[in-house]
């Protein structure tokens, strides 16, 4: 399927433009018309993480006019294995500060436009209606589904990708011409169910691979050539190199894009919709929270305690807390670690940060291990208040 | 009639880390059925406490969604490629 240009095409190029772009000119689909259209396209990358680095540089040297990139967060070391427009010096720096450096150095011919924040459900209206379209690089459901009722609503195309170690997934959501991501996927997971890159990694070069095809559907749908991802759904598989497309057809039910829409307005909380953690987490967690201190003046005391970490073994194999008993999250929700806990000693749980040993808190708890807790903040609070000559991940 | 279910990352953990597994049946219902009699705990992931395909996971035969075919009942014909696609928001 087809679909018209979505932008009209700027009056002319200069000569610098000319020299900058011969390749594309030169391409019979693209050509002058099609430079020019991408010269007056205003483009809006949200994140400028794993999938916004490849896509706002590609964007930029495209000749893209103007590239908004929205980001709250600052560079970290961990980030700098896939994260490329970013470098070693960028490190502490803001996200879209660093990201707006490297594309200005690209290609000074374009604007940048820098929106130092968190998108909320307070700004994400005004910021998008300022572009023609969206290329979503979040690393969360609850921000990916603003972003697609924002768009919906807006009406505006965006182009929508998502990696997970050795997996990606990419399509166009463009609910004038077909199916939204809500038609897509009616409901996020319930929290904990499916986890997330910093819990589960990504494979550095995967942001590549996918943030490069959202560019390239980004040009076409921007230029109206070739045959965009449109109501199909792109599955890459890295380990098998195998690329395979599925049809997503637009939901007549779908709630917001749908013939009955029941949503016409952004909701009030995405997060709730989305929740971080589970009810049920919560309620375990609720005053059975120690803080990593705390765990520390227990062991030196001699308490009689059972330390286990629910996180995955290679997790465990980078840092541990000394005493540590590995058992991950998943045998728990299986019932399977259960048999295996020691009745006379106080259970407590940790993960990374905190999120998954409120999980498995939820059904140690229920299994009848009523004084069991779990550490906030996990591993990471442990280096950091008790030990910070361990890594951190 | 044997099928081939190609089972997502994050659910590889039932299989054994196996991305492809075959199955069994004549519909989505039976072959869900057999997998889960194969796989213990893996029909959980992908049917609700009803029975019903969970909103955030996609099952397609061959290139179609069944939601907007005959969902659990769907046909599946012998040699037919049955695909589990989870929602993942990873992105940064």
């Amino acid at each position: 399927m087809s679909l018209p240009p979505l932008v009209e095409p700027a009056a002319e190029l200069t000569v610098d433009e000319v020299r900058r772009y011969s390749r594309h000119l030169i391409i019979p689909d693209v050509g002058m018309a099609g430079q020019k259209r991408l010269k007056n396209a205003k483009v809006l990358c949200v994140g400028a993480g794993g999938l916004g680095s490849p896509a706002l540089l590609y964007l930029a040297a495209a000749g893209v006019g103007t590239l908004g990139v929205v980001d709250f967060d600052v560079v970290d070391e961990s980030n700098l294995q896939r994260q490329v427009i970013h470098g070693q010096s960028d490190v502490g720096r803001l996200k879209a500060e660093s990201a707006a450096a490297s594309v200005r150095e690209i290609n000074p011919l374009i604007d940048v436009v820098v929106h130092n924040t968190a998108l909320t459900t307070e700004n994400v209206m005004e910021i998008f209606s300022g572009y023609d379209l969206i290329v979503d690089g979040t690393d969360n459901f609850a921000t990916r589904y603003m972003v697609n009722d924002a768009a919906v609503l807006l009406g505006k195309p965006y182009v929508w990708g998502s990696i997970y170690r050795f997996d990606g997934q990419a399509s166009v959501f463009w609910a004038e011409h077909g199916p939204c991501y809500r038609c897509l996927y009616p409901e996020p997971p319930p929290p904990g169910m499916v986890p997330s890159c910093a819990e589960g990694g990504v494979l550095g070069v995967l942001c590549a691979s996918i943030g490069s095809i959202q560019v390239n559907e980004a040009i076409k749908v921007l230029a109206g050539i070739g045959d965009p991802l449109v109501g199909r759904l792109m599955i890459y598989d890295a380990l098998e190199m195998q690329y395979r497309t599925v049809k997503v057809r637009k939901d007549p039910e779908c709630v917001l894009c749908g013939k009955n829409p029941t949503v016409t307005q952004l909701l009030d909380d995405y997060e709730a919709f989305c929740g971080t953690v589970s009810e049920e987490a919560q309620e375990a967690a609720s005053g059975a929270t120690i803080t990593a201190r705390e765990l520390k003046e227990m062991q030196d005391r001699g308490d009689d305690i059972f330390l286990i970490d629910v996180r995955e073994p290679n997790e465990y194999e980078i840092v541990s807390i000394p005493g540590a008993k590995l058992i991950p999250k998943g045998e728990f929700l299986n019932g399977s670690a259960l048999e295996g806990l020691p009745q006379d000693k106080k259970i407590i749980l940790h993960c990374k940060s905190g999120a998954r040993s409120a999980e498995a808190l939820a059904v140690v708890k229920s299994a009848g291990f009523s004084d069991a807790v779990h550490v906030g903040g996990g591993v990471l609070s442990w280096i950091k208040t008790i030990d910070p000559s361990l890594p951190t991940y | 009639m044997s099928v081939s279910v190609r089972i997502p990352t994050i659910l590889r953990t039932y299989t054994g880390g196996s991305a492809d597994v075959s199955g069994e049946g004549a519909t989505l219902r039976e072959v869900l059925q057999k997998l889960d009699a194969d796989y213990p705990g893996i029909g959980a992931r992908i049917l609700d406490e009803s029975g019903k395909l969970r909103r955030f996971v996609n099952v397609y035969v061959g290139d179609e969604d069944v939601r907007f075919a005959e969902g659990l009942d769907t046909a599946t014909p012998s040699g037919a490629q049955i695909s589990v696609i989870p929602a993942v928001a990873g992105g940064a």
